[in-house]
């Protein structure tokens, strides 16, 4: 009796006709993959949400080097949940440069609600996760490689910069925030 | 001593199927080390499980990330390969009925991967090498950590070797006639697959071993994300193309079913051996330095192909389940042949827990997080590991363990003990991973990161407050995950059982499980409204709506997000 762990039964076997419970579906699902497919290119056109994919290498010491001097020009306070880390005002449309390091991502952002910023994120020593919550939005950050991302806050308040990207023993300590004034 | 000890095959009285020796104590042997090391891997689970727990919070956060290195390792890798070299042997020697080439260098290839996978598992528990499984570098862990892996994979390549070695012995000996017979192909698939990313993992890990003992100055970050991925994810499409041949090979023992269309099953399995390679992207979507071109490109399969030879998959096995059930008399009505099927026998039980998990979790899943711009909201949350316990446990674990139910009469030649503990263990383990995979998912579409000890942030000022349904998900997640778990120590009590004090097989034992040729019912017009499976095709279109439902709902809350580009 012919199995699927037995040889075809008919030895020409690609010749035998397919029957219609599996012609349909193969037309269905074949439709709904190709649609899937020039959807997810569609949307660069048609949706608001898109990765632009601009990056650059560089490396963890000239990227610290543009983080500190970032930094030093735009701070405008000192957290006041934690006093040691600086909070930075950049002018809306400029370059904001985060860093990801064992275990916080420096230095704290202050952005304006509706305005656009270029979003300049990387690594310092390993590969970190950038999940800001609670909008759950989620990139890759690694070392040697600087990936900006241009956002515009759409809602005030404060947000929270988590790593999802599990970077040693303090992994889950490591955190950042990003506040969004009116 | 018999004259069957002398011969260097037996016929097998439960299965009829004629059995190398040689072969047969190979299979035996890897089966073996494959529960052993579920069981490894499972209790490492079980403590990342309780940790993550917020209620239980069981282990420190040093074990805590030992054990989840250890569990993604162990159960991911080590597991399911040394059942996938099992069932290779199985398929190329006693479905082919043929002897298996070069049983030494099999030998040869069973001991490196047992020193491999012993050698990874003491440097994690060393505690130096805590790096998960995927070992992104510059993070480092011990060289013994590399080392381990690459001598496992080693191992495993020469089992492929001696696969395919033995499929052309088959054919040269001429033990079967035509073509080869779909269950072997399927596993010819996932060891053509399992060549290429053992080959890519080799590419990227023996570089990192020399970087780990100071040969080599520094290992590019995306270069080893990459390669390292065309290892990490293909490698569970090895898992997938071996499920999947398990599916059809346990449709055909408990049902006697034959496939629906040779050739279809067939150009299915060959679309996973052209386009499942690409699947390296799903795990780059959010880094930099790829262009959306690339990501699209290699995300979808190479326009889903491989998602539609899965979706093929999905209706034929069930479907040649149901020809078979109706060609048999159950014939009435759309479902009669499905509420008809053995479902207090594991072997079919397991079966078809693991193919409805697979599509229904793992599956629609899978299709959704790996568009370019929805992997956004979804990239390294809880989301992630819920996705792939839905394929990985509910889908080939469960299937592995279908299949074990079976070899322990035909291959170990022992009864399974304890029947009725075993006729409830696909439902505790399958279910308990169903629930755990759907929960972790809903964690982490609220932000729930995946790998993380405390996401109470305790003690922290900058710590943020997850909603309070984000706790409880990953609450309900994680006792489901202890269910499963219990699923899985049942399965290793009653297979490990049986092994020792399971009743010998007696020469004049009868079939298990037993099955008459369906044709032989002489029911020739089956089916309904011009359709010889409708029912399947009712579940197929159930599993379509599922999937474009989802697919839009993601879509409409990714278009809530802030505007980016």
């Amino acid at each position: 009796m012919p199995t699927s762990y037995t040889p075809p039964a008919k030895a020409i076997w690609w010749k035998e006709p397919i029957e219609r419970t599996e012609v349909v579906w193969i037309a269905i699902a074949f439709l709904w993959c190709l649609f899937m497919f020039v959807w997810m290119i569609a949307w660069h056109w048609i949706g608001n949400q898109n990765m632009a994919n601009e990056a650059y290498k560089t490396t963890p010491e000239a990227y610290a080097a543009k983080v500190e001097a970032f930094t030093a020009k735009y701070t405008v306070r000192q957290d006041k949940n934690d006093p040691s880390l600086p909070v930075v005002h950049p002018p809306a449309g400029s370059d904001v440069y985060l860093a990801a390091s064992r275990w916080q991502w420096r230095p704290l952002l202050e952005l304006d609600k509706g305005k656009s910023y270029r979003l300049h994120i990387s690594s310092l020593d390993w590969d970190h996760g950038f999940s800001l919550q609670p909008l759950n939005l989620n990139f890759q950050a690694y070392p040697g490689y600087e990936q900006v991302v241009t956002l515009t806050p759409a809602s005030a308040g404060t947000f929270t910069i988590l790593c999802n990207e599990y970077c040693g023993i303090g992994h889950h300590t490591m955190l950042g925030k990003i506040y969004v004034k009116e | 001593m018999s004259t069957v000890a002398l011969s260097p095959f037996r016929i097998d009285v439960v299965s009829g199927l004629r059995m190398d020796l040689k072969a047969s104590t190979l299979i035996k042997a890897n089966a073996v080390a494959a529960v052993v090391f579920l069981l490894i891997g499972g209790l490492f689970g079980a403590g990342v499980g309780l940790t993550r727990w917020p209620a239980v919070h069981l282990l420190s956060a040093e074990y805590f990330y030992m054990a989840l290195t250890g569990h993604g390792v162990v159960a991911l890798i080590v597991w399911v390969i040394f059942f996938e070299i099992a069932v290779l042997y199985f398929c190329g020697s006693t479905l082919l009925n043929s002897r298996l080439a070069t049983p030494r260098w099999a030998w040869v290839g069973f001991w490196l991967m047992i020193i491999g996978a012993l050698t990874t598992i003491v440097a994690v528990l060393q505690g130096n090498s805590s790096v998960m499984m995927t070992s992104y570098v510059p993070m480092d862990a011990a060289p013994h950590f590399y080392l381990g892996l690459i001598l496992f994979a080693v191992g495993a390549l020469i089992g492929c070797f001696v696969f395919l070695g033995t499929i052309v012995i088959a054919k040269e000996e001429g033990t079967y006639r035509g073509s080869l017979p779909l269950v072997v192909f399927g596993a010819l698939t996932a060891a053509i697959i399992a060549i290429f990313t053992i080959a890519a993992g080799a590419i990227i890990l023996i570089p990192t071993f020399l970087w780990s003992v100071g040969l080599i100055h520094s290992v590019d970050p995306m270069m080893y994300r990459v390669i390292w991925w065309a290892l990490g994810h293909s490698s569970q499409q090895i898992n997938v193309a071996t499920h999947i041949s398990i599916w059809y090979l346990i449709a055909s023992l408990v049902f006697g079913a034959k496939p629906m269309s040779e050739k279809v099953s067939r150009t299915a399995f060959l679309l996973y051996i052209l386009f499942l390679q690409l699947a390296s992207a799903h795990h780059l979507l959010s880094d930099p330095g790829l262009s959306s071109a690339w990501k699209i490109l290699n995300t979808s399969y190479m326009m889903y192909l491989a998602v539609l030879a899965s979706l093929v998959h999905g209706l034929t096995v069930p479907g040649s389940i149901e020809v078979a059930q109706r060609r048999r008399g159950f014939n009435r009505g759309w479902f009669e042949w499905l509420r008809k099927a053995p479902w207090g026998n594991p072997v079919f039980s397991g079966m078809f827990l693991s193919l409805v998990i697979f599509g229904f979790v793992g599956g629609i899943s899978g299709v959704v997080m790996s568009v370019e711009q929805v992997n956004m909201i979804i990239h390294n949350t809880a989301y992630v590991p819920g996705h792939f316990h839905g394929t990985v446990a509910g889908g080939t674990t469960l299937a592995f363990m279908a299949l074990t139910y079976y070899l322990i009469p035909v291959v170990f030649q022992r009864e399974v003990i304890l029947p009725r503990l075993a006729t409830l263990q696909p439902y505790l383990f399958g279910i308990g991973t169903a629930v755990f995979a759907v929960a972790f998912m809903g964690a982490g579409t609220l932000g729930v990161p995946r790998r993380h000890w405390d996401i109470t942030f305790a003690g922290l000022p900058l710590a943020h407050e997850f909603p309070g349904m984000a706790y409880m998900l990953t609450a309900i997640a994680e006792f489901a995950g202890v269910v499963a778990v219990l699923g899985g120590v049942v399965f290793i009590v009653v297979v490990v059982g049986s092994l020792l004090f399971g009743r010998r097989i007696s020469e004049d034992a009868k079939p298990y499980p037993r099955v008459a040729d369906a044709d032989a019912g002489g029911h020739k017009e089956i089916g309904l409204v011009g359709f010889e499976a409708p029912g399947t095709f009712v579940l197929a279109m159930v599993l379509f709506a599922s999937l474009v439902l989802y697919y839009f709902i993601n879509f409409k809350y990714l278009a809530t997000l802030w505007p980016l580009r």
